[in-house]
């Protein structure tokens, strides 16, 4: 169970304030207004921002004190999230050896994940040879040799046409189910959420409000919803 | 962001940015420690410090003067060659001083073409020795620096204002006041301030052309004091003089001007509706052209001719500059890497304020002070080549770290989070990340320095004795025994060295590298 205790993301003049739970296993999405805090939410989830008040917590251990690197949670972002000067492989393998050393069992994984993802045969490929789906899938590779407990998903597929982007959607939607892996996923379009996640957070008004079940959320929307959706 | 973590360490940067302020301040200091404080300024000090400015003063308004019309010939003509000829023009900053002066001496000399030329019409030679010498010599080195950064200038202008002035009529005159007038006067006073602070510090043309009572600037004046009278406390004068000079004028240049030489976006032409007189504007390129590759041209040719004539000695000093020039690389990159890294994780204070002390530091005095700090332990003559590499990296600092920080903080930027998220170490980073991404940059960075390096005649001339040379200080010395044959020779190998050894560490770092 991922708890956010009281917390206070405060940057300047933004203010967020959460105080709410998920559940392990669960599928969230995170939407509300442009400039809301939706990402500032998943940053600070994953430690790259401070907590100004409050306790993030998994499964009873604190993450506050943790790096990004040590919390339990993997992160795709808008961009960047595969190193242009590596392979395909290597990327994926950054995921299990930072340092890049590989066992011959770590080669047989990378080559397993990339297979999974549907890129068999193409880890020799640098970033610039692949198509964009190619590269989110590359970075989802990456992803599942990570085996962390919670995929964090800061709109990773926005660039991508809607067709595309649908069919990334369905396979994160596997592979977290596959892997019992929690995720959080922000979105600014009310589909992705009805696609693949149950549960929604919405950021709004200075907070982000407890996850409600998305069905019921969008058929009877609170007010910040309502005007968000116009 | 304060507080934010960062995926690399600026610990080492901040490390090296301290050695590079400790050489800098520290020689300073023990220089003005020798100082004589009731010794003053004698009239030869008073002399060399009125040329110095008059001569920085001339050479900077001359250069600007020149640049305004042939930029703007190459702002709205499209030529063949418009490209190459714009990429030649930062070709004087890696040019070596030496080779430059003896391809002018060439033209411009007393036995130099157009010598000859006023000659077959019974006029005398041109003097070229002297103030007008010295100036002559700085105009060819800065104005191509002066063009390329008013260029940018001209390209910066948005193509809709020239759309708009034609569109209202507005003639040659009418859209210079409208629309150029006011970029020059935004340009022109940072142009002047850079070529003025680098002619401040003009040592091997000083020391080439210059000379003699009337013609020493203040650079030359500590060489003079050291190696003529080896006064080290008037040398130590000299050297506060210098410093606070070139601080000044540093901090003025660095006030007045934004971007760089080497900016990019110099190919495009802009699209322009004035007509203008293309005459004229042909006539400013050709004798920009010619004024840049004649004395260049002439080097070659003498020194294709010059080769066989060439002693031994020249080909010893060949290899001893090589030497000098991948030490100067190498601990270049030792300290630009680090600092650079350092200030891209925002660690700007000490490290970006040694990154430009560097800019008012004066080879000379750094040379003066770790003279005198050596001469207690060791033979400083020794010591010449170690200390004369490590003068010219940190002389290279400056630009390295222009080149370096921006490519290094994009790469932070745009690679840190991801780098923290997988948990990967500051060494990983650094080595896997940071140092593959910016290769282009560091080959670049490299290839300067080695270039500049090789080039250098400055705190080897202060060093060296009979028995040491690099190629630039042979060149010099063969020179200065008439042995013009044998110095083209030099010249041109130093020439094919120092373009060599930049055109391969740049090609080297852009080799299949990724954008």
């Amino acid at each position: 169970m991922l708890k956010l205790d009281d917390c206070t993301i405060a940057n300047g003049d933004f203010l967020l304030r959460a105080d709410f739970q998920i559940m392990s296993g669960a599928s969230v999405a995170i939407i509300g207004p442009s400039g809301a805090g939706k990402s500032t939410l998943l940053e600070t989830i994953a430690g790259f921002r401070d907590l100004s008040n409050g306790q993030i917590s998994w499964n009873g251990q604190t993450l506050t004190p943790l790096s990004p690197g040590e919390r339990p949670l993997a992160m795709l972002f808008q961009d960047g999230n595969l190193f242009p000067h590596l392979d395909a492989a290597q990327n994926v393998a950054l995921g299990l050896r930072p340092n890049g050393r590989l066992s011959d069992a770590d080669r047989q994984q990378v080559e397993a994940a990339l297979c999974r993802v549907g890129l068999p045969e193409m880890g020799a490929r640098k970033p610039a040879e692949l198509s964009g789906g190619q590269q989110s899938r590359v970075a989802l590779a990456r992803i599942l040799v990570q085996k962390r407990d919670i995929l964090l998903l800061d709109e990773p597929f926005a660039a991508l046409g809607p067709a595309l982007k649908a069919e990334m959607l369905d396979l994160v939607a596997d592979l977290v189910a596959e892997t019992r892996t929690t995720l959080l996923m922000v979105s600014h379009d009310p589909r992705d959420a009805h696609r693949i996640t149950g549960q929604t957070v919405l950021v709004a008004d200075q907070i982000a409000h407890p996850p409600a079940a998305t069905a019921q959320l969008f058929e009877n929307p609170p007010p910040a919803l309502r005007d968000y959706l116009g | 962001m304060a507080g934010r973590a960062q995926p690399v360490t600026p610990w080492p940067g901040i490390g090296a940015a301290s050695l590079v302020a400790a050489l800098i301040l520290g020689t300073l200091a023990t220089v003005a420690l020798r100082a004589e404080t009731g010794g003053g300024f004698n009239p030869a000090d008073w002399a060399a410090l009125r040329f110095t400015l008059v001569q920085a003063t001339l050479s900077a308004l001359f250069s600007a003067a020149l640049a305004v019309p042939v930029a703007r010939a190459l702002a709205r003509r499209r030529f063949p060659g418009r490209r190459a000829l714009i990429a030649l023009l930062g070709a004087p900053f890696i040019l070596p001083i030496i080779v430059a002066i003896l391809g002018l001496l060439q033209v411009f000399g007393r036995a130099g073409w157009i010598s000859d030329l006023l000659g077959t019409v019974g006029l005398p030679p041109i003097q070229i020795y002297g103030l007008h010498g010295v100036v002559l010599a700085h105009v060819f080195f800065n104005l191509p620096l002066a063009t390329r950064l008013i260029l940018q200038g001209w390209q910066e202008i948005p193509a809709e204002r020239f759309r708009l002035a034609a569109q209202l009529g507005c003639g040659g005159m009418a859209m210079f006041r409208l629309i150029e007038l006011p970029m020059l006067r935004r340009i022109l006073p940072g142009v002047l301030a850079v070529v003025f602070a680098i002619c401040l510090t003009s040592f091997a043309v000083a020391l080439t052309l210059g000379g003699g009572p009337r013609a020493t600037t203040i650079e030359l004046a500590i060489y003079q004091a050291f190696t003529y009278d080896f006064n080290l406390g008037r040398a130590a004068l000299l050297s506060a003089v210098q410093l606070a000079l070139t601080t000044f004028a540093a901090l003025a240049a660095l006030k007045f001007s934004r971007g760089d030489g080497f900016g990019a976006g110099l190919n495009r032409a802009i699209r322009r509706w004035d007509g203008g007189t293309p005459v004229l504007d042909t006539l400013w390129i050709l004798a920009a052209t010619a004024f840049l590759l004649l004395p260049l041209a002439s080097v070659v040719i003498s020194g294709v001719l010059g080769v066989f004539e060439m002693p031994i000695l020249v080909f010893q000093a060949a290899l001893t500059s090589i030497l000098v020039a991948v030490a100067s690389t190498a601990i270049l990159l030792l300290l630009a890497l680090p600092m650079a890294t350092a200030i891209a994780t925002g660690r700007t204070g000490i490290v970006e304020l040694s990154g430009i002390l560097g800019l008012a530091a004066s080879p000379l005095v750094i040379g003066t002070g770790l003279f005198v700090l050596i001469r207690p332990l060791a033979n400083p003559t020794d010591l010449a080549l170690p200390v004369t590499a490590l003068v010219n990296a940190v002389m290279a600092l400056p630009f390295a770290l222009r080149i370096l920080v921006p490519a290094a903080r994009d790469t932070v930027d745009r690679h840190g989070r991801l780098a923290l998220s997988l948990n990967m170490n500051n060494h990983t980073f650094f080595t896997r990340i940071l140092l593959p991404r910016l290769r282009p940059q560091i080959g670049f960075a490299a290839g300067l320095t080695a270039a500049l390096s090789m080039g250098d005649l400055g705190v080897i001339a202060l060093f060296a004795d009979a028995r040491i040379a690099t190629l630039p200080l042979q060149i010099y010395r063969l020179m200065g025994a008439y042995q013009m044959q044998a110095a083209a020779g030099g010249a041109l190998l130093l020439l094919i060295l120092s373009m060599g050894a930049f055109w391969i560490l740049d090609r080297g770092g852009r080799w299949h590298a990724e954008a």
